[in-house]
């Protein structure tokens, strides 16, 4: 229990995967004008994620493992990602309508999201077993929604702010990052 | 195609929509590759090969693949180039393997090679592809090289591990962090951004000259 305690607080604060470990930026700069777009893409990134980590999981080590094919792990954790985003669409689609036009929108820009494939990458370096990888696949997605909400509010407020003409759009937006990124160093202690 | 044509496909990737600094494409190993020039320039290196062999190939098949599976069959073209150079660092250069990580697996997801995948190859022949590929390669290579350089020469003094500071400079940590990533590209688009103009006043200026 203590060991999935840590998983949580390393994956959400301490390593967050998009202010220290870089992964998933293409969202969190492309989808992060609006908060409530932010939210809804953060919503389905921890829906495919949670996923992600149960699926590669099984596939690593009741196929790939046994089968000896552990470099076609990339490939393989590729295509799993990919079909599973299509599944996902698919179901969201026929079972709550609702839920799939909140979140419809973001499920195919997921596939190319290097926080998925990542989270399955480093589950499997990290040797963590199912309970664990589907734990830090969650919160790391967790840890991406918060990065990505955060982000998006002060983009709204930087909106309607007079900034100098060079740094409107991305070199301001990469500016604040950096300063969100340094406030997120300080939970580095924590652990 | 003629060779003018084929070397303004080429130059279009390092200048005019560079996927770094113009289109603002695969940003996640831009930042997190960014702390030495050396892995700047082997990370650069690396997806350059991902990107000429995939544009080759899938401009080879273009007419083959169904239009409605093409997305597939593109993310099995480039993760089989991406396990073939994640093998060979391994097998080759093990330090650099270690240094770069999971980044070299995360090729695949990269969005430039999804990105000319679908705008250049997949419509193209294979040779304009394939200088498409190359010219878009070298772009973020030298955009990589470029951002790494800078935090490496700030962050430690150094470049490619050559001590270019004087003795007395006192290394500034925070490029090597990964706060100083952002911060650092942010400044680098920035300069990057008001060159352009600049140029785009001057040639503008020229232009109305010459009319008049």
């Amino acid at each position: 229990m203590n060991n999935l305690l840590l998983i949580v607080v390393g994956s959400v604060l301490v390593n967050n995967f998009v202010m220290s470990q870089f992964l998933g930026i293409c969202p969190f700069l492309g989808v992060s004008k609006k908060s409530e777009t932010a939210l809804g893409m953060g919503l389905a990134v921890t829906f495919v994620m949670t996923i992600a980590s149960f699926f590669t999981y099984i596939i690593e080590t009741y196929l790939l493992i046994p089968l000896h094919l552990e470099f076609m792990q990339t490939i393989a954790f590729i295509l799993v990602i990919a079909a599973l985003v299509q599944i996902v669409e698919l179901a969201l689609k026929k079972l709550s309508h609702s839920l799939y036009q909140a979140l419809g929108v973001y499920l195919p820009l997921i596939t190319t999201n290097c926080a998925v494939l990542g989270v399955a990458l480093l589950n499997s370096r990290q040797g963590y077993n199912l309970i664990e990888s589907v734990v830090n696949g969650f919160s790391a997605a967790i840890g991406f929604t918060l990065a990505i909400v955060i982000f998006a509010n002060i983009r709204e407020r930087l909106a309607r702010s007079n900034m100098p003409k060079w740094m409107e759009g991305f070199p301001g937006a990469l500016i604040i990052a950096g300063l969100m990124s340094l406030a997120f160093q300080g939970f580095s202690g924590l652990l | 195609m003629n060779l003018k044509q084929l070397r303004k496909v080429f130059m279009n990737g390092i200048l005019n929509e560079n996927p770094t600094f113009r289109l603002l494409l695969g940003m996640c190993p831009t930042l997190a590759i960014s702390k030495a020039a050396s892995s700047g320039l082997g990370m650069g290196l690396a997806a350059t090969f991902v990107l000429v062999f995939s544009n080759l190939v899938i401009s080879l098949l273009r007419n083959i693949i169904p239009e409605k599976v093409r997305i597939p069959s593109f993310v099995v073209v480039i993760a089989t180039f991406v396990t073939i150079i994640d093998l060979l660092i391994k097998a080759f250069l093990p330090s650099m393997s270690s240094t770069l990580g999971i980044y070299i697996p995360l090729i695949v997801v990269n969005c430039i090679i999804f990105a000319r995948a679908e705008a250049f190859a997949f419509k193209n022949p294979p040779l304009p592809s394939v200088a498409d590929g190359l010219g878009m390669g070298l772009g973020f290579t030298m955009a990589l090289t470029i951002l790494s350089s800078i935090r490496e020469c700030v962050g430690l003094g150094t470049i490619f591990g050559m001590q270019v500071m004087p003795e007395s400079y006192q290394p500034m940590a925070f490029a090597q962090t990964s706060s100083g990533g952002f911060v650092f590209l942010g400044l680098l688009l920035l300069i990057v951004n008001a060159l352009t103009e600049a140029i785009a006043k001057r040639k503008k200026e020229k232009a109305e000259e010459e009319i008049a």
